[in-house]
């Protein structure tokens, strides 16, 4: 907990329990894929900040745990709920968040997941909730 | 029109049309947000960069607290824990201060009360919901934005009735009854949903249980956990000077749930949760020959006063397992001070505990207690996740109070009936 407010330390040990080579071998715009339930276990934002700071363009799990799910759309970084078992290691991916639909370029297989909320989209358009807010002045339903 | 879930009514009271249906995104009003010293540098942070909205409004239902590192242990800790007590005193808003106890427990003792939506930075604040409130967590910019803005967004879940026949039989608790409710939801059954416990075994419960089922219904997954608010909530608010703030409420009798799940507290016996997820469950009886070298009796989860008047009982004249580790936090201040005043302190010390000071303490690892390599603790938290007390290489086991103290003197995990 002691490294809690150093987001740049806290970074080095990105989801090192799962994979321990994930901090040195993340690239910026790679995608985390991953199975169910994914975050659970906590309300800490710096979960899906670290995450981000490692230059991770979505995460895509079959399910998430909800308070990661809602974090992460608050930080900006996507969180997208789909079948995840047509995707391996180093398949390249392409999100189209407004079609609701996942591009697997690799294996040529489009995925389908269901359309986020008009609200939550609107808050990954702006880069999150603090850009949200502070363009509208308020939070709206979209 | 059909009837509507404690979750639904309690969310559309709190919307500008007043009635909601699951699945609906709504905007609500927030009746008290609050943070703590874990999240709240963050959220901090956060709401510096916010133009929008004002901090003068509802300041009083603003709330920081220290609870999760106290007495804070290092030098980066005593700075997050000082920017919290500098921020919200030079704002004007609440601090509940280092030792003064873990937020759900300050929450449920001070400020909750039936009706209200809560939202705060730890995903135990859903313990409120044994108050009838509807309470959730979420994280440090959520939270900024609602203390700001006094409003934030939601998704309206769909409701998980758990309905519990008969009674619970002595030496049983409802730390035992959640365990049992999660062996059957494991994890992830309950995501985004509300649990809301009714039945007679729930009628028959005093708040004191009730929050300890509400705490635990995050380990399923759900966004919130409810029970009905009767005359136990306003015989427990009258016990903290509130018992104006009581109102009954109640789920309509035709509320729809999306699943439903019965169990019957009759033939119930004492829960363990083994290593190293909280569905992970057997009866006591089921647990054989289980060496334990830690027992902490601790966590937002138990040790309200009712908990910790079990286990002086099952102290009594009792002593711990010769070279166990017996750590025992009170959830606040007012219960560490119950204990003083009832000589469970005394008791305690004479069975070889360490009593420390009001907070989250071992439960999650930021300070004393950690265990060492190979170590087994027997706790009365919420959680046994791999490395949850601070070191990877302990395995963590999670019970009642109860068969925590029975535990601790016999040194092996063992069946509290046998106690008392």
């Amino acid at each position: 907990m002691s490294l809690r407010s150093n987001l740049p330390e806290l970074a080095k040990h990105t989801l090192e329990d799962a994979r321990k080579e994930f901090p040195q071998s993340v690239k910026e715009g790679d995608f985390v894929v991953a199975g169910s339930n994914f975050g659970m276990g906590s309300s800490r934002e710096q979960a899906p900040l670290v995450i981000k700071m490692c230059g991770v363009r979505a995460v895509v799990a079959k399910s998430f745990a909800r308070i990661f799910y809602r974090n992460a759309i608050n930080i900006g970084l996507p969180a997208i709920v789909c079948n995840t078992a047509e995707i391996d290691e180093g398949d390249e991916l392409e999100l189209r968040l407004s079609e609701a639909k996942l591009i697997n370029l690799t294996k040529k297989i489009d995925i389908d997941f269901p359309k986020m909320s008009k609200t939550m989209e609107a808050i990954l358009n702006e880069g999150g909730l603090l850009p949200y807010v502070e363009k509208y002045g308020d939070l709206l339903l979209a | 029109m059909s009837g509507k879930t404690l979750a639904e009514k309690i969310i559309g009271a709190h919307t500008a049309k007043g009635e909601v249906s699951p699945g609906e995104v709504v905007i609500v009003k927030v009746d008290y947000t609050f943070s703590h010293d874990a999240a709240g540098p963050l959220l901090i942070n956060q709401i510096k960069k916010l133009n929008a909205g004002s901090l003068e409004t509802d300041k009083d239902r603003t709330i920081f607290f220290i609870d999760h590192a106290v007495p804070s242990p290092t030098k980066e800790l005593s700075n997050d824990q000082a920017k919290v007590r500098n921020y919200s005193l030079s704002n004007g808003m609440v601090l509940s201060d280092a030792g003064n106890g873990i937020c759900h427990q300050v929450m449920a003792e001070d400020y909750s009360s039936p009706g209200d939506l809560i939202v705060g930075t730890d995903s135990h604040t859903c313990t409120s919901g044994g108050l009838g409130a509807f309470a959730t967590g979420m994280g440090a910019t959520d939270i900024a934005v609602a203390m700001k803005l006094r409003k934030t967004w939601l998704r309206v879940p769909e409701s998980l009735r758990v309905k519990v026949e008969g009674r619970l039989g002595k030496g049983v608790f409802a730390k035992d009854l959640i365990l049992k409710t999660l062996s059957h939801l494991g994890t992830d059954g309950a995501t985004y949903k509300s649990i809301e416990f009714e039945g007679p075994a729930i009628d028959d419960l005093d708040v004191y249980g009730r929050l300890t089922l509400t705490n635990m219904a995050v380990e399923a997954g759900a966004k919130t956990g409810i029970i009905a608010s009767d005359e136990k909530t306003r015989q427990y608010l009258r016990e903290f000077d509130r018992e104006e703030e009581w109102k009954p409420l109640g789920a309509d009798e035709d509320a729809i749930y999306e699943s439903e799940l019965e169990l019957d507290a009759d033939p119930l016996e004492p829960q363990v949760a083994l290593p190293s997820s909280p569905d992970n469950v057997k009866p006591v009886t089921e647990v054989h020959d289980v060496k334990v070298n830690e027992v902490f009796i601790g966590s937002c989860t138990n040790t309200r006063i009712e908990d910790m008047r079990t286990v002086a009982r099952i102290f009594q004249g009792q002593k711990k397992a010769p070279g166990l580790k017996l750590i025992v936090t009170p959830s606040s201040q007012k219960v560490y001070l119950k204990c003083v005043k009832e000589g469970i302190v005394e008791t305690l010390i004479n069975a070889g505990a360490i009593v420390t000071p009001a907070g989250c303490g071992v439960c999650f690892g930021a300070l004393g207690g950690i265990p060492a390599d190979g170590d087994v603790i027997f706790s009365s938290s919420n959680r046994n996740f791999p490395g949850r007390t601070g070191n990877p290489k302990a395995d963590t086991f999670l019970g009642s109070p109860a068969t925590a103290a029975a535990t601790a003197i016999a040194g092996i995990i063992s069946d509290p009936r046998e106690y008392l």
